[in-house]
């Protein structure tokens, strides 16, 4: 699959990351010149192992959209997406996708993004598919929608080979058939079911580093910031998901932070204060945001995003079962979107649990004026959080690439405010 | 001079108003009341169990919302915000449970709202598909009414016997064959019928027992042919954007001042399923889903492969002789804006006149969309 060589002269995991990356969207550039399918899909539900399987490049517009947020060009695109009629309500990721759309697909990275070949839109973010309506009409690429059911309510436990997992996994794994049957006939090559369990072997590899990893961070002082490095960890992981390159690069990166865990490095000089933060961070403002807590001797040590964004599968130690591959990734993608991806409607619960393994001072809510997915119900949310587990919390608003909402003094503010109530708590606790 | 048979008929339509226009859900109602959020609800299982289907559209224009400020965003479709209000001032305690569904993000969300803050009400989420093109949905979606009919079953105490959904189709199925007549008849004859007329009329069963609805809708399609109408020279239109959160009354009544709105996906979920439901023999739950799947109508919060939106739109022009289109969205509602979009470009190539129009269920000022309204329909009547 790969065209270039990423194995030489990789020193460490932020260089290898960084190399994996340029390679990804290198790939992606030459994909079609060499007759390589292409694959839109997203960060939840995208069934990339079936993907892999046949051998499609993978293009994420969500990542294309955050990378024109870090690299300054998301207000341009915005710009040209609201020109062309749409709304400002609408998920600022969706208008910086059109914005490229119109820019002749030639990305920041200065990539030019190919077509679809096929738009994989699962059902756990609704604006996904509404998205690949927009392909449809675009680049004429029927979506494929896949419904992911999804938790259906708070307490609800779907254990593993229940009835009502099995049905549900049962309804997953037809439309897998389905997409099977799509890829075929798009690529003209015939589903191989071991190299779907080859596939499958490397991402149950790349998920129990990935558990570990996360883990890593309950240590004191946390060796990375989860919504700063973790980012950049998660991004690697998407865009490698199941290949031999992305196992080299989380054994490399597992080894890296489990030595910094052991050396006793923080990320934080004198950390003081470990948060958790639950939402998706503002790209364009990412840096300024840490900033502002670190600044304060505040880490995030752990964040939901770093579950949801990363195929959620770390949310109950899921691995296939790879002498029954298809069966298997259905049942899993079915438990991991019930635990993990679609538990931004019911997130209480699972925040409380973090705040305590984490042993973390207070959560933060990052609500999105774009994204109803991750922010509709956050204040209920936090006001249910604060009220029972008498945990800190702190809201704050702006977006995800739109920097029209970031108001900088009006945010620190109120993360000033936040730590001066964890250090009076922590006054009071004798810390 | 007002004949009896106007009279009549506006008895009708004014207890239609009455109820249509109601949001409290008594604690005391018997049998119990089973809330919904949009866009459509298999109602006949609830039915079925004995208990109350209450559809939910939010507070309208005359709720102001103070207390669920605090619980959710303000970049959140009024619908939402509106109903969390309704729970939380007490509006909707009479609820044994609420049910609401994938049909977006934020709708989504309401099932944990109403799980934090209302724990002693059934709080999920139907988890109605988002494929429908797949040989395994109608499997999935039977699977997920069955679950419906065990949840309700533990809810009244008693098993819900096929006997008694097979029951509760033949009601439902007569009821939607009337609602498509009602269509029929302002479409064919628009003068005849209004739309809010005919909104009120559907409306008023999300707040009844269907078999009362049913009494209801026979009066009005009984009166209806007996009406004295003056032939009016308006343009006919298509009305789309109603399919979850409601326009205000206020809003459809500016529209037919200076059009006929002779087809819409108002109240849409009421009429999701197309044709009757097999009542007589096999399974009714399978039944039921199945023409979830095949006979059903669609909207902006639906993928379906086979009935692409834009078509969707042009076949409503065509069947309904409209010569134009107006193409609404709620405010914060993402699918809705999207597809407005779409549709806009569609017309454009099309060359179908249109008019785009943004609303929020709490708006009560009409000034402005009166004039937009009025050059619109004035610019179809002289072009």
């Amino acid at each position: 699959m790969s065209i270039i060589n990423t194995k030489k002269e990789v020193q460490d995991a932020r260089t290898m990351g960084q190399r994996l990356v340029n390679q990804w969207l290198a790939n992606l550039g030459t994909a079609h010149e060499r007759g390589q399918p292409v694959a839109y899909v997203f960060v939840m539900g995208n069934a990339i192992e079936i993907l892999r399987t046949f051998g499609f490049e993978m293009a994420f517009p969500e990542i294309n959209s955050l990378q024109s947020g870090v690299r300054k060009s998301a207000p341009d695109f915005i710009s040209k997406a609201e020109d062309f009629g749409f709304s400002p309500d609408v998920c600022s990721y969706v208008k910086a996708d059109v914005g490229l759309m119109l820019s002749n697909m030639m990305h920041p990275s200065g990539i030019q993004m190919p077509k679809p070949d096929i738009a994989i839109a699962s059902s756990l973010c609704n604006v996904y598919i509404k998205w690949a309506e927009i392909w449809e009409r675009r680049f004429n690429t029927p979506a494929f929608v896949l419904d992911i059911p999804g938790k259906r309510f708070a307490a609800w436990k779907s254990a593993a080979g229940s009835p009502q997992h099995l049905s549900d996994a049962r309804w997953v794994e037809g439309q897998f058939r389905d997409l099977i049957a799509r890829c075929e006939q798009i690529t003209g090559k015939k589903f191989d079911m071991d190299r779907l369990a080859e596939v499958e072997e490397n991402v149950n590899e790349m998920i129990r580093l990935w558990v570990d990893i996360l883990a890593f961070n309950q240590n004191r002082p946390a060796p990375y910031n989860s919504m700063l490095d973790g980012l950049t960890y998660m991004g690697v992981l998407n865009a490698w998901r199941g290949t031999s390159e992305g196992v080299e690069y989380m054994r490399l990166l597992h080894d890296e932070v489990a030595g910094k865990v052991a050396r006793g490095e923080g990320r934080v000089p004198d950390e003081r204060f470990r948060l958790v933060f639950s939402g998706t961070p503002c790209y364009v403002n990412m840096r300024r945001m840490i900033e502002l807590f670190e600044s304060h001797g505040g880490v995030f040590a752990a964040s939901d995003y770093l579950t949801y964004a990363a195929g959620g599968l770390d949310s109950a130690g899921l691995f296939y079962d790879t002498s029954r591959p298809l069966e298997s990734l259905a049942e899993v993608t079915t438990l991991a979107s019930q635990m993990g991806l679609s538990n931004h409607f019911f997130s209480h619960h699972a925040l409380a649990q973090q705040m305590k393994d984490f042993a973390a001072d207070g959560i933060v809510y990052h609500g999105i004026k774009s994204c109803r997915t991750v922010a509709t119900s956050m204040a209920d949310n936090r006001e249910y959080v604060t009220t029972r587990h008498g945990m800190p919390t702190l809201y704050i608003e702006s977006d995800l690439i739109d920097p029209r909402y970031w108001s900088d003094a009006q945010i620190k503010n109120r993360v000033d405010a936040f730590f001066e109530v964890l250090e009076q708590r922590a006054r009071l606790e004798g810390r | 001079m007002i004949t009896n048979t106007e009279a009549s008929l506006m008895e009708v339509l004014e207890h239609c108003l009455e109820l249509a226009m109601r949001t409290r859900v008594p604690e005391n109602e018997q049998p119990g009341v089973i809330g919904y959020f949009p866009v459509y609800f298999p109602e006949e299982i609830v039915h079925a169990a004995g208990l109350r289907p209450n559809a939910i559209f939010g507070g309208g224009n005359k709720l102001e919302v103070r207390l669920a400020d605090a619980r959710i965003g303000s970049f959140v479709c009024s619908i939402c915000r509106s109903t969390t209000e309704q729970g939380l001032d007490g509006t909707l305690r009479g609820l044994k449970g609420f049910f609401t569904q994938p049909i977006c993000d934020a709708a989504k969300h309401m099932a944990g709202i109403w799980g934090r803050n209302f724990p002693t009400q059934l709080s999920q989420i139907l988890a109605l598909p988002q494929n429908i093109n797949s040989t395994a949905s109608v499997q999935y979606v039977y699977d997920e009414y069955q679950r419906l009919r065990s949840v309700l079953a533990d809810q009244v105490g008693h098993e819900i016997i096929d006997d008694s959904i097979r029951a509760s189709l033949r009601i439902y199925n007569e009821n939607r064959r009337m609602q498509r007549e009602l269509y029929r008849i302002k479409c064919d004859d628009p003068a005849r019928l209004s739309t809010i007329e005919t909104y009120l009329l559907i409306r008023a069963g999300t707040r009844i027992r269907r078999e009362e609805h049913n009494v209801l809708l026979q009066d009005a399609l009984r009166l209806l042919p007996q009406r004295r109408v003056r032939p009016r020279d308006k343009p006919r239109v298509v009305f789309l954007g109603g399919f979850c959160e409601q326009p205000p009354l206020e809003m459809i009544e500016t529209i037919e001042d200076v059009c006929f709105i002779v087809d819409d996906d108002l109240l849409i979920g009421q009429r999701w399923i197309t044709g009757d439901i097999p009542s007589e023999e096999g399974d009714p739950v399978w039944a039921l889903a199945e023409s979830y799947v095949e006979h059903s109508a669609s909207s902006p919060v639906q993928y379906n492969a086979r009935k692409p939106k834009e078509e969707e739109l042009m076949r409503m022009l065509r069947e309904a002789r409209a010569e134009a289109a107006i193409i609404t969205a709620a405010k914060f509602c993402e699918p809705g804006l999207d597809d407005q979009l779409a549709l806009s470009h569609k017309l454009d190539a099309e060359k179908v006149p249109y008019l785009v129009l943004e609303f929020e269920e709490k708006m009560t000022s009409f000034e402005q969309m009166s004039m937009q309204v009025e050059t619109f329909a004035e610019s179809l009547l002289f072009h």
